[in-house]
């Protein structure tokens, strides 16, 4: 069997700061495979982030770091030297939410795609401008040409993020990462950027990291999601499960928490209280202060445990269907 | 008519300067909205970034002039207003902003933020402040001990909280809401979301909610109006406008919302630039349906009951259900797409959620609004 293109195997990721030390992520494990997409679902300061910028290598100096990540099997961290070098934009690239912050201002668009390639695939700077306009038409950029002359400033938001993903797909890469790719993008635009990834993969078996807070996002894009709460995985599963059979108390919660376009006025399922602070996270489930299903058992932390197909869930209580014959 | 609120083809202009500071035309961010508010309602100002739903509740307001139309509070012109009678009108329309760390004061305690809108307007006697203060931190769902405190020790839900009581203290009739849980993290937010519904039904407040969140929306709103650069291009009963909606920019909207199956994005395109709006039909550059009197000829905001009465001459309401749009072809369009139902979950989610249940609302004892 091939091995998966990413693995990530009980990833910790631990800061210094100066109320002490924190630990965002603790012991964090999933997989995706070749042209398959991976949500991965949470709340603000839950650990996404910071998640993906320890796959792609680009955490501070300093940082702890524990566990493995594994690129098409082969180990990055712990590595002597940069593993990343050469790796990152061939074989794994990254979308970022801001993409004003990621492009350079002072290069048109045409000219940041072309140094994508010649970096990588080491074209003439003649044929690495035809290509990234190329690339440009393919994520449907209108009049690429023409575009590609223009600045960063010059361009809308959706076109902005249109030139950061024809950057990080110009070389191919095995592995894409994109963290909340159109939260700041109007909902017509996001829909567009969305399809196109989707299209892309298809295209090119690579697989994707979709970060993102939208449930909606996930529901419409993702094969498998991965939800995750105060820096662990609560639960992962085949998308399809997540919606049909949620196993951990804080997936039901956080799905009756959205309002959606086809409900009433109804009220909104609510999750009261706020997520723990990661320096002093409460003892075992780190759910359980928020938690209704909470007992003293909960004190000790719940294992990632098989409940289904691909399914896992860190709870005491799951499959949830006990609470419901309780 | 017992609108609250009235805007009456309302106008407001931005010259767009180049470097060297010479005017190079105007954003037209609200180019002649007229709308109404009845009383105890709550209407949805929905749309794009840039289409001017920021500009057109600073107009309603008065926190800005328009260029042109009229703004009516309780039937009043604000224009015609001296500022004295302005400030003390400004006790009963308040204005909650999307970001809670940039509304309070990080110099002002939670006591003082609250109370400040007391002070100003006279609401009540001095000694009776602190009392009015706990009183008003208790309906946000704060403990009374929250006022002695600096508002960045709260979190962005709690302190979302702070300035909706805040708002709350004048006692107002009117309070327009810009973005004000799109800054929040889903589960606080929902949190905030139930805390309007029960304060909008509790204290019988009118309630303008501008917000790009269709989901926040379809959840609190009696009425919608979409917006589309500057113009208002459907408006009517939330059930009716998210149900069968007559637009095909709202369709577009509707469908563009994450969720429901659809993969493949229902319009192609960026907004065009307000600075110089399409001729004709704004939307007609996207529009799949546009067709040759779309390209010249403005359509008109009107309904189908109410079409010759609009045409003669009539000035349109917008009370109870009449349903809204601008589209030359609103009645020759295919039926909107029914919404799919998300119900993957189920009854035995919904039992589970049942346990999630928010706490039930509170009595109205305590009388903010008294
Ligand atoms: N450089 C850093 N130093 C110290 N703490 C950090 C650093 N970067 C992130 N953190 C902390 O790590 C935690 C996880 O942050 P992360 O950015 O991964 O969250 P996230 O899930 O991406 O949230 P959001 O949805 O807001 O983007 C947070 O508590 C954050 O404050
Ligand atoms: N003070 C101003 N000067 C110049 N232009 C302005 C000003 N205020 C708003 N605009 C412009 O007017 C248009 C409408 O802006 P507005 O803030 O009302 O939009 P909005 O619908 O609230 O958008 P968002 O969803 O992004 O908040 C935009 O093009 C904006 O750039
Ligand atoms: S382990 Fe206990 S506290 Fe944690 S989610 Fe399950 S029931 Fe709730
Ligand atoms: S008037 Fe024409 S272009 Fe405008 S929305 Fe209707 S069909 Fe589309
Ligand atoms: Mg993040
Ligand atoms: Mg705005």
């Amino acid at each position: 069997m091939t091995p998966p293109v990413l693995e990530v195997l009980g990833l910790s990721v631990e800061f210094a700061t100066d109320r002490g030390p924190l630990r965002a992520v603790d012991g964090v494990s999933f997989s995706v495979a070749a042209g398959q997409t991976l949500a991965v679902v949470g709340e603000s300061g839950c650990g996404k982030s910071v998640t993906a910028l320890a796959i792609m290598g680009l955490l501070p100096r300093g940082v702890r770091l524990g566990g493995a990540i594994r690129l098409l099997g082969e180990e990055l961290l712990g590595q002597p030297g940069d593993p990343w070098a050469g790796r990152r934009g061939r074989d794994l690239a990254m979308v970022f939410q801001e993409p004003m912050t990621s492009l350079n201002p002072a290069f048109t668009a045409g000219e940041q795609v072309a140094e994508a390639l010649r970096l990588h695939e080491g074209l003439s700077p003649r044929a690495a401008m035809d290509r990234a306009v190329e690339m440009l038409a393919r994520v449907r950029i209108p009049e690429a040409a023409r575009r590609a002359a223009q600045y960063p400033h010059q361009l809308s938001g959706g076109m902005r993020q249109r030139v950061m993903i024809a950057m990080a797909l110009a070389c191919r890469p095995r592995l894409l990462i994109c963290d909340e790719p159109t939260t700041a993008l109007d909902v017509t635009v996001q829909a567009q950027i969305l399809s196109l990834l989707d299209e892309l993969k298809r295209e090119t078996g690579t697989a994707v990291v979709l970060i993102t807070h939208d449930l909606g996002v996930v529901a419409d894009h993702a094969d498998q999601v991965a939800v995750m709460y105060a820096g662990r995985i609560a639960e992962a599963a085949p998308a399809a499960a997540i919606f049909a059979r949620p196993e951990h108390p804080y997936t039901v919660g956080l799905l009756g928490a959205v309002p959606s376009i086809e409900g009433g006025a109804g009220r909104l399922a609510s999750i009261e209280g706020t997520v723990p602070d990661l320096r002093a996270p409460p003892p075992g489930c780190r759910f359980a202060p928020r938690c209704p299903f909470a007992g003293p058992d909960c004190e000790a932390q719940p294992p990632l445990a098989d409940i289904g197909p691909g399914h896992v869930a860190a709870c005491w209580r799951a499959p949830l269907d006990q609470v419901l014959a309780a | 008519m017992s609108a609250l609120l009235e805007l009456d083809d309302v106008a407001r202009h931005f010259p767009v300067r180049d470097a060297l500071g010479r005017a190079r035309g105007a954003v037209r961010a609200v180019d002649g909205v007229s709308l109404a508010v009845p009383q105890g309602t709550v209407l949805a100002i929905v749309g794009e970034s840039g289409c001017g739903k920021s500009t057109l509740g600073r107009l309603a307001l008065r926190l800005i002039e328009p260029d042109r139309g009229a703004v009516r509070f309780m039937g009043e012109d604000l224009r015609a207003l001296s500022a004295r009678a302005l400030r003390a009108r400004r006790r009963d329309m308040q204005l909650i902003f999307q970001d809670p760390f940039a509304s309070l004061d990080p110099r002002m305690t939670v006591e003082d933020a609250i109370a400040e809108p007391l002070k100003l307007h006279d609401v009540v006697p001095r000694g009776a402040k602190r009392a009015r203060v706990a009183q008003l931190l208790e309906r946000v769902g704060l403990r009374p001990e929250a006022a002695r405190r600096w508002p960045h020790e709260f979190s962005g839900g709690q302190r979302q909280r702070i300035a909706i009581a805040r708002a709350l203290a004048s006692g107002p009739k009117l309070i327009i809401g810009d973005e004000p849980v799109s800054a929040l993290d889903v589960s606080v937010q929902a949190q905030v979301v139930n805390l309007l519904q029960d304060l909008i039904r509790d204290l019988g407040l009118t309630f303008v909610l501008i917000s790009h969140d269709l989901g926040v929306v379809r959840h609190i709103a009696d009425r919608v109006a979409v917006m589309y650069l500057g113009t208002i291009v459907e408006e009517g009963p939330a059930e009716l406008v998210f149900g069968a909606p007559r637009h095909p920019y709202t369709r577009a909207l509707l469908a563009a919302v994450p969720g429901h199956g659809a993969r493949a994005a229902p319009i192609e395109g960026d907004p065009p630039s307000p600075i110089a709006p399409p001729a004709g039909c704004r939307f007609h550059t996207r529009c799949p349906f546009a067709e040759a009197v779309c390209r010249e000829q403005v359509p008109v905001l009107q309904g189908q009951a109410r079409r010759s009465e609009v045409a003669a001459g009539g000035s349109h309401g917008s009370a109870g259900q009449e349903h809204l749009a601008a589209c030359h072809l609103q009645d020759r369009l295919p039926p909107a797409a029914p919404l799919q139902e998300r119900k993957a979950g189920g009854d035995r989610l919904r039992r589970l959620q049942a346990h999630f249940g928010a706490p039930a609302p509170q009595p109205e004892t305590t009388g903010v609004n008294a």
